[in-house]
């Protein structure tokens, strides 16, 4: 892509692990693999590399050394205990949709594929749970777990192709996470292997484990702390019935009133999205799922339980959007009506991309409260550098997803974009939210990690991955900045221009 | 209703210094966990207040030193509450104390537990740093969760001083169920009925009979008990006062839990039978939590519980000076003890109290 050697002066590179790699040594690291791994299975030449330079950010990539294809857990275990004693980094990859540079290789280092680790090993419908290899799509879980009645609740929009290992490691969130939780709340058991190739099983097959809580901090670590071998989730059953109700408001504010006036009425809905004016048109344009594309917001709020919880669900929230303010209001009649509601909202991305050469998504939560200010102020950041934003979210639990349009091709665009982008995030911290919500810092957000936490916070970061892994060989560079890097973002502060910093303080203060 | 953090890391400073151990301390409710504390007192106790609490945005950010009352107090005025229903050992039982021991009640695996619900906290490290993880905001992947972490380290990294959590709204309805049943019939049942989408929010079996609580909205829950009351052949009936009946459970009143013989806690695959426990059992959580009551010793404790798929604790009584939680596997214990010093690098916290080894 033309933007990644212009910006590569701009990416923060790794500093640990090896760097230097020359060719003799590179061909007889690749021999000691081939030992163990068949010959498919380690990839040493550029043309098959290629396709794993980069994750779904493909403006940050990176070639590796190699890659490598394992079969079983054995083998990723001989993997790492030889990169533990040669000091190489290793980069695990699921299916490299992750949307933060986290499974972008290091060019020192090898690429870790988890990608024939893809069976279902089992599925106990009675104690609804399945035990699964980690680069089962998550998809196919719930597939597979269709004919007992149950499914897996984590729905990423990238569910198609995503793995759960990589769920696992970057805490992968989806539409129905409020009800439903995130990752973390939806895992029994994550088996491990460690940066020296040790094998651990971290939880069980029960609910609650002994000790500290090592199986949250594994979940969300981004490939920093260990090799997630295999992984354990509770299946749900599957709801009797689920119904949209479709609202359309004049405003942004009144939307976000109706999100805090559906929960403050008691109703917790299996999902509670929202669209701004823009993205409502661009999905209309590629779904023509009958939005209201006169409306500045849209609001699509689900409700699922038994018959008759829906029914009595769905009346109060209908109620409570027209009593809102709701210029229109629509609710699904049949299963045919909820997908072609829903698809809209999950075309967005595909939607936007449309209209626009290219597209940078970006992933910040704020408190619900902010909504409406945190909305008003992108809009002012997209006047100042003329750059177009639509809005979808997670309206019920605040995570927004801007998508920044621009064009690759015109100089300076990607520059921009991403200094618009790092705005966004910064404004999330000021109000009280975070800088991602369920994608990972991975190596795209290491620039705003200094904004959301101190020198303190950062070095107990750097302790806990020493605890895992005391060489620094998992994904390098990557989820932590250095200190080095923390005092250095905040002295340039983030990329924008001043006149933007002013206006922006302005309106905070 | 006061902020004492600076005196508190003050204390942690002084005792690293000098490399005094720490007892940490919340109400004081729960002096029977672990092995015991030794080491010089740091309470929590006058470390109390709710810093911030927003009914809509389902959030409440509370001092290490609230009690769990005033916290109930407070959210039930707006028809709220903590899903994850912490048990109460006394009056005084603190949020902190809840968190650090991993505490959660019957409604645990359709709730969440203590830790499912925490968004982010403040902790004392080892150093004397006051440090802050995660948020006040429902989504947050940024950084490592070192939040979570600390449930069920009982106070071995650090001093948790202020904990943020996910709230809910109260159920608009409850209705308990109750039918005479063995064993093993109560464990099929209860996975089977957990199987089905219905709104189930509790099942137990205990001294014979399988207890059931549904909750939700009331349409929802009365056609559900009226339903499974008449799959049951009139074998099954709506217990009158079932909030009473889960809450003796959720803090450990029902008379199963009196006396001092050793109390076993398994966390174990809910259809695991386990046989061997015998009848001195209760099943909680839906088949996945059982408590026992005997004298055995933790390794033959722990090998039933491995077979059930789970882990086994002593939870009080019996035997404390040995090990009172399952046994660690080598590669586990050596994260945990690097673990251990990369938040407490003078091993000053609650040294002992969750392993021998910690
Ligand atoms: C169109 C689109 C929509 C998306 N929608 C969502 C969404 O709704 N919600 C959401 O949360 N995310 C979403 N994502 C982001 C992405 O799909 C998730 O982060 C996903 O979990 C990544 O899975 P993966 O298998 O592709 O992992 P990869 O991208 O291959 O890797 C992600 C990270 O995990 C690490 N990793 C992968 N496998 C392992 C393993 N076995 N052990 C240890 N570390 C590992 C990698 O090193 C890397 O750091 C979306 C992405 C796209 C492209």
């Amino acid at each position: 892509m033309s933007v990644a050697n212009s910006h590569e002066t701009d990416t923060p590179r790794p500093i640990d692990g090896r760097t230097d790699f020359p060719p003799v040594y590179r061909a007889s690291l690749a021999d000691r693999f081939r030992r163990f791994l068949s010959p498919d299975s380690v990839i040493t030449d550029d043309e098959t590399i290629r396709p794993y330079e980069c994750d779904g950010l493909s403006m940050y990539c990176e070639m590796p050394q190699m890659v490598l294809l394992p079969e079983t857990v054995e083998q990723v275990q001989q993997i790492m205990r030889i990169c533990h004693a040669e000091e190489v980094p290793v980069v695990a990859r699921g299916a490299g949709t992750g949307l933060s540079a986290g499974a972008m290789p290091h060019a020192g280092g090898i690429v870790l594929s988890l990608a024939r680790f893809n069976r279902i090993l089992s599925i106990d419908p009675q104690a609804r749970s399945a035990r699964l290899q980690p680069g089962v799509r998550n998809l196919a879980i719930s597939e597979a777990a269709a004919r007992h009645g149950l499914y897996y609740g984590p729905d990423p929009s990238s569910q198609i192709a995503c793995t759960i290992g990589g769920n696992v490691a970057e805490n992968s969130g989806g539409v129905h996470c409020l009800k439903y939780g995130l990752t973390v709340h939806n895992l029994l058991s994550v088996e491990v292997v460690t940066a020296e190739g040790e094998r651990v099983t971290i939880g069980s097959d029960g609910y609650d484990s002994c000790g500290m809580d090592l199986l949250a901090l594994m979940t969300g670590s981004e490939g920093l702390l260990g090799i997630v071998t295999e992984v354990q989730v509770k299946l749900l059953p599957k709801p009797e019935v689920a119904q949209v109700v479709m609202a359309g408001f004049d405003t942004v504010q009144a939307a976000g009133a109706a999100v805090a006036g559906i929960i403050g009425h008691g109703i917790i809905p299996g999902g509670l999205e929202m669209m701004d004016g823009f993205a409502i048109q661009a999905a209309e344009d590629f779904a023509h799922a009958g939005y209201p594309t006169d409306a500045a917001a849209l609001l699509l709020c689900e409700v699922d339980g038994t018959e008759e919880e829906v029914h009595d669900h769905i009346h109060q929230a209908e109620s409570l959007f027209r009593a809102l303010g709701a210029t229109s209001v629509r609710t699904s009649g049949s299963e045919e009506e909820r997908a072609l509601l829903w698809k809209g909202r999950k075309s967005a991305f595909p939607a936007v991309g449309r209209i626009s050469p290219d597209y940078y998504c970006m992933d910040g939560t704020i408190p619900r409260s902010q909504l409406a200010h945190v909305l008003t102020e992108m809009q002012r950041l997209s006047d100042h550098y003329g750059l177009r934003v639509a809005n979808v979210f997670h309206a019920g639990d605040g995570n927004l997803h801007p998508l920044i349009l621009f064009d690759a091709n015109v100089e300076g665009e990607f520059e921009r974009t991403e200094a618009f982008g790092g705005d966004i995030l910064n404004l999330c911290v000021a109000v009280g939210g975070s800088i991602t919500g369920e994608h990972g810092v991975g190596m795209e957000k290491i620039r705003q990690m200094p904004n959301q936490f101190g020198n303190l916070e950062v070095s107990q970061f750097h302790a806990i991955k020493q605890a895992f892994d005391t060489l620094g060989i998992l994904n390098p560079g990557k989820g932590v900045p250095t200190l080095r890097q923390c005092q250095e973002y905040r002295a340039i502060g983030p990329l924008r221009q001043p006149d933007v910093a002013q206006a922006g303080e302005a309106h905070h203060g | 209703m006061g902020d004492i953090s600076q005196q508190l890391a003050e204390q942690v400073k002084q005792a690293a210094e000098t490399g005094t151990a720490l007892a940490i301390t919340g109400g004081g409710s729960k002096p029977f966990l672990g092995r015991g504390l030794r080491g010089q007192p740091l309470s929590l106790a006058e470390h109390t207040g709710i810093v911030s609490y927003e009914p809509v945005e389902l959030v409440m950010t509370a001092r290490a030193g609230t009690r769990l009352a005033d916290i109930d107090a407070v959210l039930a005025e707006n028809n709220q509450r903590l899903a994850f229903e912490p048990p109460r050992f006394g009056d005084t039982d603190t949020i902190g104390g809840t968190l650090a021991a991993n505490l959660s009640g019957p409604g645990r695996p359709w709730q969440g537990s203590v830790r499912d619900h925490v968004l982010g906290l403040r902790l004392i490290n080892g150093r004397g740093e006051h440090l802050k993880f995660g948020g006040q905001v429902m989504k947050n992947v940024a950084g490592y969760d070192a939040s979570r972490l600390q449930a069920g380290a009982l106070g071995t990294l650090g001093v948790i001083t202020e904990v943020s959590l996910k709230v809910l709204p109260l159920p608009a309805m409850e209705q308990t169920l109750v039918q005479p049943m063995a064993q093993q019939q109560a464990i099929d049942t209860m996975n089977q009925l957990a199987g089905q989408p219905k709104p189930l929010s509790a099942a137990c079996w205990y001294d014979g009979h399988l207890y059931l609580r549904l909750s939700g909205a009331a349409t929802a829950v009365e056609a559900t008990a009226k339903r499974w009351v008449a799959d049951s052949g009139g074998e099954m009936n709506v217990l009158e006062d079932g909030e009473a009946f889960w809450r003796d459970l959720r803090d450990q009143r029902l008379s199963f839990f009196s006396g001092s013989e050793p109390l076993w806690r398994f966390s174990v695959n809910p259809t695991a039978a386990l046989e061997e426990l015998g009848e001195r059992t209760l099943i909680d959580w839906g088949g996945a939590q059982r408590w026992s009551r005997q004298d055995e010793s933790l390794s033959v404790m722990a090998e039933r519980a491995a077979r059930a798929g789970g882990q086994v604790s002593l939870f009080c009584h019996g035997d404390r000076s040995g090990e009172v939680m399952h046994p660690q596997p080598s590669p586990l214990r050596t994260i945990q003890k690097r673990l251990k010093a990369a938040f407490d690098p003078n091993g000053i916290f609650n040294p002992g109290h969750l392993y021998s080894w910690l």
